[in-house]
């Protein structure tokens, strides 16, 4: 069970599953809002040249994230 | 002549009434969805820009006409949600609610979608039709969905939302005619039965239910922005494309601006003359050439730097590019505390920081907002340049330290880099202190890539100009025509035997900015300054480079001749000690003191308008008047001891 695996440490290119989303109820909600929900598709795309942050595929839509926010988002590796 | 007419006349209150009761239509959607040149096709180039009451988010509305029916058009600002994090979301959410002072509830609602992220958007739809509100869907930018290969099927969209859903290519034109011909009636809108969910894991089923529902045929990926993020965002090829275009609009503002800026500066000149050759002469006439035209050009002299940078933002954020650029440096910029967004702010205010401080307004976080205009006055301005200029050739010897590196340009170059570093500390700092807050998430949306409609970026730029002439325009005209008058009041009459620049050095020192930087001169001491250094400050809080011509009046050399100031500053004796006014120590000073101070009205009235209050002009001028202050101080102390 990885359920420790979170969106931060997914290797660009690995497709995986939400699973829970742990952030302060503000960036939750802004994350829900956004799209990420449990049980949608996400996909790391690149990072940008320094390292942070990422882009992230979901939903038909491409959103770039911090690290920092990356980490609060629980997933599964599909 | 006959009788019959066609309508009853109406009683003249009820027509007045009929006509003021516009029906309100608002637009929502998120960003990116096409809003605004939706709102742009319904009414044309004439929006009416200002301000949502006690907020610094900007307010669009205009009107247009549906079959003889006026109709008044909100542009509400784009949203991801209706549980807002920001003030401009916040203001959509209170607008939508009726809860905004001063702007009722819109009657009706546009809502915007990317037919694209159509899964994404769906979230947004649900929220807005559990207001109960006449709805419609508009699905913007069909024909890239078609283009993707993918296809949706609007009547199973319409019947599964139970709203009216009209498909639209804004920019062509295409949807419009079925879209205003629903806009005649919004009140016999269909409406969904049940509202949507309102917890958000209902709400994504439902979501996925319907979407389930409508869409044939998922779009394929977007090719052509895949392969130009190959590029954009390559490690290598990324960071060189971004280099290249910060450096674009580095030159924007401080070269390419400069022949129209030219332009107008010399046909206020001639227009100025030309009221001198006709009035009579006398105080009145030179206060309307002097003061009130001068004071004009002060403020239209800005337009060729805000058009062309704006112009090359929108064209660049229009397409999608901008996105990609804060997510390039956003690392960087985290690290001082602010975001990839502040970047181009930050560099544009590097050659003026009037367009940089308005170019802040593509940042949603309102902290951040305000830390990075809070900076911005600290990058070395093009308007430092004269003042550095001068006081370099006049006093930094004229050596080479190594090949083509002269010691006069190293101390330019460190003055530069010295502005900078200041800017970033001074970001850290007020990030903890005065403006310490919770950093609001970052997220940001990478658009696809897409050619900006030509006409959408004339009115982006139209609106930030006009915005600018509005709000910042009649604070620097009036701040102008104050400090003429600072200047040359009161009129005295400088005895007949002084020569013509001698007699303007006399009318200078028995003005009131003469008397004040006599009054100064005391405060000033501690950094080396002696009264005439005070006048020039005094003047220069018009315009940094005021300074120049002012030192140039107070040493009776004439505008025209830069050696003879050169000369006359270095040569310039105190009489009362002997001494050298112009030493080391005071030089060093002075330099040091204009890396800091905020002397410029022009900046301060642009913070005004930015940030909808004088709290915080007020706030920057001090802390940096301080900084100012402190370092100059310890300057002097350090080079008179080195010196010594």
């Amino acid at each position: 069970m990885s359920a420790t695996l979170t969106l931060a440490d997914l290797p660009v290119g690995a497709t995986a599953e939400i699973v829970a989303v742990d952030a302060v109820e503000a960036v939750a909600h802004r994350l829900a809002d956004l799209g990420f929900l449990p049980g949608t598709a996400v996909r790391p795309l690149r990072r940008a040249p320094l390292g942070d942050p990422r882009v992230y595929e979901l939903r038909g839509t491409q959103l770039c994230l911090r690290r920092r926010e990356a980490r609060t988002v629980r997933v599964r590796r599909t | 002549m006959t009788s019959a007419a066609c309508h009853p006349r109406p009683e003249a209150p009820a027509a007045a009434a009929a006509a003021a009761a516009a029906l309100r239509i608002g637009l929502v959607g998120s960003p990116n969805s096409g809003k605004t040149t939706l709102f742009n096709a319904l009414t044309g180039l004439r929006a009416k820009v200002g301000n949502y009451p006690g907020v610094t988010v900007e307010r669009r509305e205009g009107d247009a006409e549906i079959e003889g029916r006026p109709l008044r058009i909100v542009d509400l600002p784009g949203t991801y949600s209706l549980s807002p994090i920001s003030p401009d979301e916040a203001v959509v959410t209170a607008v939508l609610a009726g809860e905004m002072a001063e702007v009722p509830a819109p009657d009706a609602l546009l809502v915007t979608a990317d037919a694209c992220t159509l899964e994404r958007s769906l979230l947004l739809v649900a929220q807005i039709l559990r207001l109960g509100r006449p709805t419609c869907l508009v699905l913007t930018m069909t024909d890239e969905l078609r283009a993707r290969g993918g296809a949706l099927d609007l009547a199973r969209l319409r019947a599964a939302l139970g709203i009216p859903v009209v498909g639209v290519v804004g920019h062509r034109g295409l949807g419009m005619a079925e879209l205003r011909a629903l806009l005649a009636h919004p009140e016999s809108w269909e409406r969904p039965p049940i509202p949507p969910p309102a917890r958000p894991l209902e709400r994504q089923q439902w979501a996925e239910s319907v979407l389930g529902h409508v869409l044939l045929r998922r779009p394929g990926r977007d090719r052509r922005t895949e392969a130009i993020d190959r590029i954009v965002l390559h490690p290598v090829a990324g960071t060189l494309l971004f280099a290249t275009v910060m450096v674009l609009f580095f030159q924007l503002i401080f070269a390419w601006a400069q022949p129209a800026m030219d332009a107008i500066d010399a046909a206020m000149g001639r227009l100025a003359g030309a009221v001198h050759a006709t009035l009579p002469p006398g105080v009145a006439t030179d206060l309307l050439a002097d003061g009130v035209i001068a004071g004009v050009g002060a403020v239209i002299v800005f337009l060729p730097q805000i058009v062309l940078l704006f112009t090359l933002l929108y064209l660049l954020e229009d397409a999608g590019y901008m996105a990609r650029a804060a997510f390039v440096v956003d690392r960087v910029m985290g690290r001082i505390g602010l975001e990839g967004r502040a970047f181009v702010a930050l560099l544009s205010s590097y050659a003026c920081a009037v367009p940089g401080i308005m170019a802040t307004r593509t940042i949603p976080s309102p902290r951040q907002r305000l830390l990075t205009i809070l900076v911005a006055p600290l990058m070395t301005c093009s308007a430092r340049l004269p003042v550095y200029a001068l006081l370099i050739a006049a006093f930094v010897p004229a050596r080479t330290v190594w090949g083509p590196v002269g010691l006069q340009g190293l101390a330019l170059l460190g003055l530069y880099l010295l502005g900078a570093t200041a800017a970033l500390v001074a970001a850290t700092v007020l990030g903890r202190t005065v403006l310490r807050g919770e950093p609001l998430p970052f997220y940001l949306e990478l658009p696809p890539y897409r050619v900006p409609p030509l006409r959408l970026v004339v009115s982006q730029v139209w609106g930030a100009a006009s915005a600018f002439l509005r709000r910042a325009g009649t604070i620097i005209l009036l701040a102008s025509i104050v400090l003429w008058v600072l200047l040359n009041v009161p009129r005295v009459e400088p005895p007949a035997e002084l020569a013509p620049t001698e007699a303007t050095r006399y009318a200078l020192e028995h003005s009131v900015a003469g008397r004040v930087g006599h009054a100064l001169e005391p405060a000033i001491a501690p950094l080396g300054f002696d009264w005439k250094i005070g006048v020039g400050l005094v003047a220069s809080l018009a315009a940094r480079e005021v300074i120049v011509s002012t030192l140039a009046q107070i040493y009776a050399t004439g505008e025209e001749d830069a050696g003879g100031l050169r000369e006359a500053i270095r040569r310039d004796v105190d009489p009362r000690t002997g001494e050298r006014v112009f030493t080391p120590a005071t030089v060093a000073a002075l330099l040091i003191f204009f890396v800091f101070a905020l002397q410029c009205m022009s900046t301060l009235a642009i913070m005004r308008r930015e940030t909808n209050s004088w709290r915080w002009p007020a706030f920057a001028f001090t802390y940096l008047l301080a900084l100012a202050y402190g370092a100059s101080w310890l300057t002097y102390r350090v080079v008179h001891a080195l010196a010594a």
